[in-house]
C-alpha cells in the first residue's frame, strides 16, 4: 500500500466521520424539536378544568370569609360584593378594546358604562355606610 | 404586558377582593376593607387596558367617565332608607353587563381568543350562554325587586295557575336551546335564549311578597357574581372566575341567612305567594280581646323610670324614618341614666343589616346594637321593650302556636320583659297576615301613632 491511498483513505474515513457528525446534529435538533413540540402539545390540563379548579377553590375561600363578616356590617357586604362583581368590565374592556367600531366594541362600550356605574356606586356608597358605624364616645 | 404578568396582576386584584370582604368581619378593619376593594378593581382595570388587543383608550375613557359619574351622583345623593332598591338597581346592571359581554364575545370570539365567527369552542359557548342567561335574568329580576322596593309596583306577590309549570318549561327549553346553540351556533339562538331568560326573571320574582325582599336581594346578589363567573370561564379569566364566586357564595349564605330568619325553606320564599292573603284577617275576633292604649306622656313617663330599655327596630321605622327622632329619644334616657340598647332580627327590614345601617346613619354608636342571638337572653331582665315598627318577629305565636303559619320562626322575646310599648298606626297584621297577641297581653300599651311623630312626642314629654 502506497503512502497516497493510505493518505486517500484516510480522508474520506475523516470526511465520513464528518458526515456522521453533521447527521448526529441533525438528529439533535429534531429531537430536541420533537421533544418541545410534544412538550406543547401536553400543556396540562385544558382551560376548563383550571378554570374549574380556581372556581371550586374560591367558593371556598367565599365561604369562610363570608361566614366571618358581621351580621351588623350585611348590607356594606351587599353594596361591596356588588362593587366587586363589575369586575366584569374586564371583558366589557376586551371587547371595546380593538380599533373599529363594530357590533361587539358597541356592546363592549355600554357594558363599560354599565359596570362603571356599579363600581363608583358600589364603592362610594359603601364607604358612607362603613364611615357612618362609630363606637360610642 | 405579557400574558403571565397580566395574569399575576389578576391574581393581585383577586387578593385584594378576597380582603375587602375579610375587613368587613369588624367595623374597625371595614373602611380598609373597602380601599383593598378599590385597590383591586383599579389594579384590574389598569392590567386590562394595558392588554395588546386593548387600543382605543378614548371609547373607553368615555365610557368609565359617563358610568362613572353617573354611579357617583346615585350614590352620594341616596337617601339611606333607599338602599334596598339601590343595590337591587345596582344588580340589574352588574346582569345587563353580563349579557352583553357574552354577545360581544359570540359576535367577535378571535378578540378573546376562543375561536372565530361561526366556529366558537364548544366550551366558550357553554359558558358565554350560561353566563348571558343568568345575567338576564339578574336583569329582570333586579329590575322587578327595584319596583316592588321603590313601591313603582305593589309588593304583593303577584300568583297564577300554572306558574311553576311555566317557570319549569322555560327553564327546561332554556337548556335545550343551549344545547341547539352549540350546535348551530347562529345569533337567532342566542338572543332566543337571552329573550327567554329575560321573561324568566321576570316570573320568577313577581310570586314573591315584599317582605320576603331581603332573600330575593340576597339571591340576586348571588347570581349577579354567578353571571361574572360564567364570563370568567369564557374568558379563561381567573380573576372574573374568582370574584364571581366569592360573591355568589356570599349572596348564597346571606339568603341562607335570611330563610334561617323566618324559618323558611329557600324554595318555599322562591316559589312565593307568602302573605298573599293578608289584610283579610284584621279584627276578626277582638271582641274579648282589649287593648291598652297609651299616649306619649305615659311612654316618657314609663321609660324615664326604668333601669333598661331595649328598642326593637322593624321596616316600620324605615318607612317612617324615625330613626333620628328614635335616637334623639334614647339620648334623653341615656341621660336620665336608663340603659338603653337595640335588637336586631336578621330579616328586620327589606335587605340584610338593613336596621344596622338606618341606626348607625343616625349616629347610634354600633356598640349599644346587639343581634337576636347575643340578646335574646337578656329580655327577662328588662324593663322596657320599645318596638317600633316591627311586628311578625316578636310574635309569641311563632313559639307558642303550632298551628301559626310563622310558627318554628326564631323571634325576638320581647313577651319576656317587664312592660311592651308597641308603636303602631294600627291594630292590622303584619306581613305574615296574623294577629299578634302581644297587642292584648297586660303588660302592652299600644301607642297608635306614625314612629316618627311617636318618637318626636315622646322626646318632647321627656324634655319637659
Amino acid at each position: 500500500m502506497s503512502v497516497d491511498s493510505f493518505q486517500e483513505q484516510a480522508k474520506d474515513v475523516a470526511e465520513k466521520a464528518q458526515e456522521l457528525i453533521e447527521s448526529v446534529e441533525v438528529l439533535v435538533t429534531e429531537g430536541t424539536q420533537m421533544a418541545m413540540t410534544s412538550a406543547a402539545e401536553y400543556s396540562g390540563p385544558s382551560p376548563l378544568v383550571i378554570g374549574l379548579t380556581v372556581f371550586v377553590l374560591a367558593v371556598f375561600v367565599g365561604y369562610h370569609v363570608v361566614w366571618r363578616v358581621t351580621p351588623a356590617l350585611h348590607s356594606p357586604l351587599m353594596a361591596v360584593t356588588n362593587a366587586i362583581s363589575s369586575v366584569i368590565i374586564v371583558g366589557a374592556l376586551i371587547a371595546a378594546g380593538p380599533a373599529g367600531l363594530g357590533f361587539s366594541e358597541v356592546m363592549g362600550f355600554l357594558a363599560v358604562v354599565l359596570a362603571s356605574v356599579n363600581i363608583f356606586g358600589g364603592f362610594i356608597v359603601s364607604q358612607r355606610m362603613l364611615s357612618m358605624f362609630k363606637k360610642k364616645k | 404586558m405579557t400574558a403571565d404578568l397580566s395574569a399575576l396582576a389578576y391574581l393581585v386584584a383577586s387578593v385584594c377582593f378576597i380582603l375587602a370582604l375579610r375587613g368587613l368581619s369588624h367595623p374597625e378593619s371595614s373602611r380598609a376593607g373597602n380601599m383593598f376593594g378599590i385597590v383591586g378593581m383599579v389594579i384590574a382595570i389598569v392590567t386590562t387596558l394595558l392588554l395588546p388587543g386593548v387600543v382605543t383608550y378614548w371609547m373607553i375613557l368615555l365610557g368609565i367617565v359617563i358610568g362613572g359619574s353617573i354611579g357617583t351622583f346615585i350614590a352620594l345623593r341616596i337617601n339611606m332608607t333607599a338602599l334596598p332598591q339601590l343595590v337591587a338597581g345596582f344588580h340589574s346592571l352588574v346582569g345587563l353587563a353580563a349579557v352583553l359581554v357574552a354577545a360581544a364575545a359570540f359576535y367577535q370570539p378571535q378578540a378573546y381568543g376562543i375561536g372565530m365567527p361561526g366556529d366558537i369552542h364548544v366550551n366558550s359557548l357553554i359558558e358565554m350562554s350560561i353566563g348571558a342567561a343568568i345575567g338576564a335574568i339578574t336583569f329582570t329580576g333586579s329590575i322587578i325587586a327595584f319596583a316592588k322596593l321603590q313601591g313603582v309596583m305593589s309588593g304583593a306577590p303577584i300568583t297564577f295557575t300554572g306558574q311553576h309549570p311555566l317557570n319549569a318549561i322555560l327553564g327546561v327549553v332554556t337548556v335545550l336551546l343551549v344545547a341547539w346553540f352549540c350546535v348551530d351556533q347562529l345569533g337567532i339562538t342566542f338572543w332566543m335564549i337571552v329573550l327567554l331568560t329575560l321573561a324568566l326573571g321576570i316570573l320568577i320574582i313577581i310570586p314573591i311578597g315584599g317582605a320576603d325582599m331581603p332573600v330575593v336581594i340576597s339571591m340576586l346578589n348571588s347570581y349577579s357574581g354567578w353571571a361574572a363567573c360564567g364570563i370568567g370561564f369564557t374568558l379563561e379569566n381567573n380573576l372574573l372566575i374568582i370574584t364571581g364566586a366569592l360573591v355568589g357564595s356570599s349572596g348564597a349564605i346571606l339568603s341562607y341567612i335570611m330563610c334561617k330568619g323566618m324559618n323558611r325553606s329557600f324554595f318555599n320564599v322562591i316559589l312565593g305567594g307568602f302573605g298573599a292573603e293578608g289584610g283579610a284577617a284584621v279584627g276578626q275576633d277582638l271582641g274579648d280581646k282589649t287593648v291598652k292604649p297609651g299616649s306619649a306622656d305615659d311612654a316618657a313617663f314609663i321609660m324615664k323610670n326604668a333601669g333598661s330599655v331595649m328598642i326593637i327596630p322593624g321596616y316600620g321605622m324605615a318607612v317612617a324614618q324615625a330613626q333620628h327622632a328614635l335616637r334623639e329619644m334614647a339620648d334623653l334616657l341615656k341621660k336620665e341614666g336608663v340603659e338603653v340598647r337595640y335588637a336586631i332580627h336578621p330579616v328586620a327590614g327589606r335587605m340584610p343589616g338593613h336596621m344596622n345601617v338606618l341606626l348607625a346613619e343616625a349616629n347610634v354608636p354600633y356598640d349599644e346594637v346587639f343581634e337576636m342571638d347575643e340578646i335574646n337572653r337578656d329580655f327577662a331582665s328588662t324593663d322596657v321593650a320599645f318596638v317600633i315598627g316591627a311586628n311578625d318577629i316578636t310574635n309569641p305565636a311563632a313559639k307558642n302556636d303550632p298551628a301559626s303559619p310563622i310558627y318554628g320562626m326564631p323571634i325576638l322575646e320581647v313577651d319576656k320583659s317587664k312592660t311592651v310599648l308597641f308603636v303602631k298606626r294600627s291594630l292590622s297584621p303584619g306581613y305574615a297576615g296574623i294577629d299578634n297577641g302581644l297587642f292584648y297581653a297586660d303588660n302592652t300599651m299600644m301607642l297608635f301613632d306614625d314612629a316618627k311623630k311617636m318618637c318626636e312626642h315622646i322626646v318632647k314629654a321627656l324634655e319637659a
